[in-house]
C-alpha cells in the first residue's frame, strides 16, 4: 500500500497507532482503545491529525462574488476578519459536492477547507466554476492540520503557543480564526467540545505535537473522531449525504442562505423547486431501545409503513446507546423499526444531535 | 505479536476451541481477532440449546468499527453462552481465552475439533495476512 502520507505520520507511527487507509491517506484509526481516545476528548482534551484536509486559498478582486455564486450559504455574512461559515457546495441539480469551512481574511481573500476523498473531484469543481470571476483557486500544501478538542483543549493548547500566539488568539470568539506567527488558529471542530483546529506550519509539526503531548493532549484516531462526530449529531460527507442528497434531507437547510433572493448560487433553483413540490424527506436522530448496534445501510422501517436508511451508526461511549443518523420520510413517527439482520429492532427517532460539551441530551 | 496459547485449536476465521474434562467445548475468538476489531461493544450470541454445524454464523461481534461473524468451529448443541459478555462486551479485548469466552458447544462429532488448526499452523496462517 502506497499510501499518501501526512506530516504527522511517523509521530502516529512511533505513538502506536493502528494505521488504515482512509481514501488514500495511511491515517492512525487510533492508538490502543478508540473508546478511551473518545473519553479523553469528552473529558479532558484530545488532538486529531487532520492534515488529510484540503487547504484551498481563493484570492482576487472578485473572490466574494464567486464564492457567493458557489456555495449555498452566503460568504457575504462575514464581515470580521478570521470568522468562519460552514456550507455546502452543491451542484445544478441541488446534491452536495462537498460540505466545508470558509474562513474570511478579507474581501479579496479567502481560506476554504475542504475534505480529503473529495480533494480531486473538488479542486475541480472549483477551478471551473472560478474562470469567469478571474480569481485563484489554489491547494495550499504549506501545512499541516491538528484538531485539539475537549473542555481542557483551550486551555492545554495555550501552554504550548509562543506569547504572541497566545496573545492573539486569548479571546478567539467561537467560529473564529486567527493568523499568528505563521499559524492559523481557529476555534472550531467536529466533536461537539470546545476546542481548536489549527494549521501548523510543516516546520513546526514535530515540536508542536511533541509539546501538545506534554502538556497532556491525548493522540486520537479516526475511530474516536467518527465516535465524536456522530455523538454532536455532524454529518460526514460520503455517509449522511453525497451528490445524490439534498442538503434539505440532509439537516442542512440552516445553512442555505436564501436572502437576498437575488442571490443565484448554484443549485438554488434545483432546490427551489424541490420545496415547491415538498420535502418528503428528513435527517433523523435515532437511539436504538433494543440490542444491537446502528450501522449505515440498514432499512428502517415507520409505523405508517415508510421506509428509510439509516446513513451512520455506532455505538455511543458516552451514552453507553446504540446512536445514529437515517435518513426517513417526515411522516415517520417518534418510534421506527430498524432491520438489523434480519430482526427488527425499535429504536427512537430523536433530533440529530446527541451529546454536546460532554451533556447527554437525549 | 498475538498471543496464541499451544493447549488450544484454532478455526482459520479466528476463532478458539478448548475441550474441556466433561467432553464440551468452550469457543471464543482469539487475541488476534480482537486486536483486529478493536474495542468490542456488543456481542450477539446464539441461542442455548440450538443445533449448530461446523462453519454456521452463529455469533457476531459488534466492534466500534463493523459488525464480524462469528462461526462455530465444530458442530455440536450450544450449552451454554457467556451472559456476562451483554454487560462488559469489553473483556472479548481485555481477555479473548478467559472471561472473553463466547458460547459452550456439546459436539456431536469430536473428531472434528482434530481437523482445527494447532497454534503453530493457526499463528503460520495470520502471519501470512
Amino acid at each position: 500500500m502506497a499510501g499518501l502520507k501526512t506530516p504527522f505520520y511517523q509521530l502516529h507511527v512511533d505513538a502506536g497507532a493502528r494505521m488504515v487507509d482512509f481514501g488514500g491517506w495511511e491515517m492512525p484509526i487510533n492508538y490502543g482503545s478508540q473508546i478511551d481516545e473518545h473519553h479523553a476528548v469528552r473529558t479532558d482534551a484530545g488532538m486529531f491529525d487532520v492534515s488529510h484536509m484540503t487547504i484551498v486559498d481563493v484570492t482576487g478582486a472578485n473572490a466574494k462574488a464567486y464564492l457567493q455564486k458557489l456555495l449555498a450559504n452566503d460568504v457575504a455574512k462575514l464581515t470580521e476578519s478570521g470568522k468562519a461559515l460552514y456550507s455546502g457546495m452543491l451542484n445544478e441539480a441541488g446534491g452536495v459536492i462537498d460540505d466545508l469551512i470558509t474562513y474570511y481574511i478579507n474581501d479579496q481573500f479567502y481560506r476554504v477547507v475542504v475534505n480529503a476523498s473529495t480533494r480531486e473531484k473538488d479542486l475541480k469543481w472549483m477551478t471551473e466554476q472560478a474562470a469567469p470571476f478571474g480569481v485563484k483557486v489554489e491547494h495550499n500544501p504549506n501545512f499541516a492540520m491538528l484538531a485539539i478538542q475537549g473542555p481542557n483543549a483551550i486551555a492545554k493548547t495555550q501552554q504550548v503557543l509562543t506569547p504572541k500566539q497566545q496573545q492573539d488568539s486569548a479571546n478567539l470568539g467561537v467560529f473564529f480564526a486567527v493568523e499568528s506567527e505563521g499559524f492559523f488558529i481557529a476555534r472550531t471542530g467536529y466533536t461537539g467540545e470546545d476546542g481548536y483546529e489549527i494549521m501548523v506550519p510543516l516546520a513546526a509539526v514535530d515540536k508542536f505535537w511533541n509539546a501538545l503531548v506534554a502538556a497532556g493532549v491525548k493522540p486520537c484516531g479516526l475511530g474516536a473522531r467518527d465516535t465524536l462526530r456522530l455523538e454532536a449529531g455532524m454529518n460526514l460527507y460520503g455517509n449522511d449525504m453525497d451528490e445524490s442528497v439534498s442538503p434539505l434531507t440532509a439537516n442542512m437547510g440552516w445553512t442555505i442562505s436564501w436572502e437576498p433572493a437575488d442571490r443565484d448560487f448554484i443549485g438554488r433553483a434545483a432546490l427551489t423547486a424541490q420545496k415547491e413540490q415538498g420535502v418528503t424527506h428528513k435527517l433523523a436522530g435515532l437511539v436504538l431501545e433494543g440490542k444491537g448496534v446502528l450501522r449505515s445501510q440498514m432499512k428502517v422501517i415507520a409505523e405508517d409503513g415508510s421506509e428509510g436508511v439509516v446513513t451512520s451508526g455506532t455505538m455511543s461511549p458516552t451514552l453507553k446507546k446504540s446512536i445514529g443518523l437515517a435518513r426517513i420520510s417526515k411522516t415517520a413517527g417518534d418510534t421506527v423499526m430498524v432491520d438489523i439482520r434480519g430482526k427488527q429492532v425499535p429504536a427512537k427517532v430523536v433530533k440529530p444531535c446527541f451529546v454536546r460539551k460532554g451533556e447527554a441530551l437525549v | 505479536m498475538s498471543d496464541i496459547p499451544s493447549e488450544l485449536k484454532y478455526a482459520s476465521s479466528h476463532e478458539w476451541a478448548r475441550l474441556e474434562e466433561d467432553g464440551s467445548v468452550v469457543v471464543g475468538i482469539t487475541d488476534h481477532a480482537q486486536a483486529l476489531l478493536g474495542d468490542v461493544v456488543y456481542v450477539e450470541l446464539p441461542e442455548v440449546e440450538a443445533e449448530v454445524s461446523a462453519g454456521d454464523e452463529v455469533a457476531v461481534v459488534e466492534s466500534v468499527k463493523a459488525a464480524s461473524d462469528i462461526y462455530a468451529p465444530i458442530s455440536g448443541t450450544v450449552l451454554e453462552v457467556n451472559e456476562n459478555l451483554e454487560d462488559s462486551p469489553e473483556m472479548v479485548n481485555s481477555d479473548s481465552y478467559g472471561d472473553g469466552w463466547m458460547f459452550k458447544i456439546q459436539p456431536s462429532d469430536l473428531a472434528e475439533l482434530e481437523e482445527l488448526l494447532d497454534a503453530e499452523a493457526y499463528g503460520e496462517s495470520i502471519a501470512d495476512e
